[in-house]
C-alpha cells in the first residue's frame, strides 16, 4: 500500500511543481525586456532641441548631475497619464533633471510640424530640454522599444535603471528612488 | 478522395502564406545580386520585432520593424558581416531580440529541458514496464483451478457464438 501511494504521489508532485512554474511565467511580461545597457554609460547622442528648432543638443547634457531620461512621443496614452507624476518628481527632486526624449513622432501633416509641443502645452513641461528624435537616431542606441521608457543615469554617465511603461508613485517609491538615492550626489 | 483533397488544399494555402509573409517587406530595398538579397531576408527572419513579439523582423508590420530592418539593410550595405550586425542589436536590446535565443548557461534548461524531460518520462515507463513483466501472477488455490476450467470447459462446449 506505503509503495502505490508513493508512485502516485510523484506525477502528483511533478505536476505541481510544473503547474508553479507555468503560473510564474504567466505572470511574466515579456515585453518588459530587461536592457542591456544597465550599468553600461549611457550612448552618446547630438539632436536637435524640440522647443529651439535647429539647436543641438549633446549628451554633454548628461554628465555631473543625476538624471532621467524620459522617452515619450505625442501619440502615446500612458506618457500622458505619466506626466503629472514626472512634474510631481521634478518640483520634488530638486537634485534630478529630466531630460524628455520626443522619440519617432514626427509631423503627421504640414500644419503640425512637432506633435510634441502641443502635448506638453496640454499636460505640461517637466523637462529641462526635451530631444527631438523623429528618425530613431538616438532611440536605437538606447534600445528604445516602446513608450513610454525612463532611464536613471547617474553624473558619471552610467545607466543605473530601465523603466518600461510609465512611471506611478509605486514604481517612483519602490524601485527607483532607492537607486535615485543610491546615486544622488553628496553635499 | 475528399482526404487528400484537402490536404492539398491546405498544403497550396500554407505554401501560399508562406511565400507571402517573406516577400511583401522587401520591395523597397535594393540588392546587388539574388545572394545578397537573400541573406539579408535570412537575417531578418532570425531577429524579433520587439513591438510583436510573437513575430520576427521579416514579418511585422510595426512602425519600429520597418525601422529596423532599415538599419539592418544599412548595415548591411555598409558592409558589415551578419555576426556584426546581430551584435549591433543585441548590445542595445539584449538576447530577447533573436528570433532563436542563444545556448547560453541561462538559456540551457528551455534547450535541454525537454530533452530531460523525455529522458526522464522513458527511463520511469521503462521500469515501470519491466516491473509489470517480473510480477509473479496471482496465487490461485487448486480449489479456484478446478472451478476455472471447468467453466472454461463449459464454456468452449456450448457453441460460442461469434
Amino acid at each position: 500500500m506505503k509503495g502505490s501511494t508513493l508512485r502516485y504521489l510523484v506525477p502528483l508532485g511533478i505536476f505541481i511543481a510544473l503547474a508553479v512554474l507555468l503560473f510564474w511565467g504567466l505572470k511574466q511580461d515579456p515585453h518588459k525586456v530587461p536592457s542591456p545597457l544597465i550599468g553600461k554609460p549611457a550612448p552618446a547622442f547630438e539632436l536637435e532641441s524640440l522647443t529651439d528648432p535647429g539647436k543641438m543638443i549633446g549628451s554633454g547634457i548628461l554628465e555631473g548631475r543625476l538624471s532621467l531620461v524620459n522617452v515619450w512621443s505625442s501619440t502615446c496614452y500612458a506618457c500622458a497619464q505619466e506626466h503629472a507624476m514626472l512634474e510631481r518628481i521634478a518640483k520634488e527632486e530638486q537634485d534630478l533633471q529630466i531630460i524628455g526624449l520626443d522619440w519617432m513622432d514626427p509631423p503627421e501633416d504640414a500644419t503640425d510640424p512637432r506633435p510634441g509641443l502641443a502635448y506638453l502645452a496640454r499636460f505640461g513641461n517637466p523637462y529641462r530640454v526635451i530631444l527631438y528624435d523623429p528618425d530613431n537616431k538616438a532611440g536605437i542606441d538606447w534600445g528604445v522599444y516602446g513608450t513610454p521608457e525612463t532611464f536613471l543615469v547617474d553624473p558619471q554617465g552610467i545607466i543605473r535603471y530601465k523603466q518600461i511603461g510609465p512611471i506611478d508613485a509605486q514604481v517612483w517609491h519602490n524601485e527607483i528612488l532607492p537607486i535615485v538615492n543610491q546615486y544622488r550626489p553628496k553635499g | 478522395m475528399p482526404i487528400t483533397r484537402h490536404l492539398f488544399a491546405v498544403a497550396l494555402a500554407a505554401a501560399l502564406a508562406w511565400g507571402s509573409a517573406q516577400a511583401y517587406t522587401l520591395e523597397e530595398f535594393q540588392f546587388d545580386n539574388p545572394a545578397q538579397e537573400a541573406d539579408f531576408r535570412t537575417l531578418i527572419g532570425k531577429l524579433r520585432c520587439l513591438v510583436c513579439q510573437n513575430e520576427s523582423l521579416a514579418a511585422s508590420q510595426a512602425d519600429l520593424a520597418q525601422d529596423l530592418r532599415q538599419e539592418v539593410y544599412d548595415l548591411m550595405r555598409s558592409g558589415k558581416s551578419n555576426a556584426e550586425i546581430i551584435d549591433f542589436l543585441v548590445s542595445r536590446y539584449g538576447d530577447f531580440v533573436l528570433y532563436q535565443p542563444p545556448v547560453k548557461p541561462s538559456t540551457y534548461l528551455i534547450w535541454f529541458g525537454p530533452f530531460v524531460l523525455i529522458a526522464v518520462g522513458a527511463f520511469l515507463l521503462f521500469r515501470v514496464l519491466r516491473q509489470k513483466g517480473a510480477e509473479p501472477e496471482a496465487e490461485v488455490s487448486a480449489a479456484d483451478e478446478a472451478r476455472i476450467d471447468a467453466l472454461l470447459k463449459a464454456e468452449s462446449g456450448s457453441g460460442q457464438d461469434q
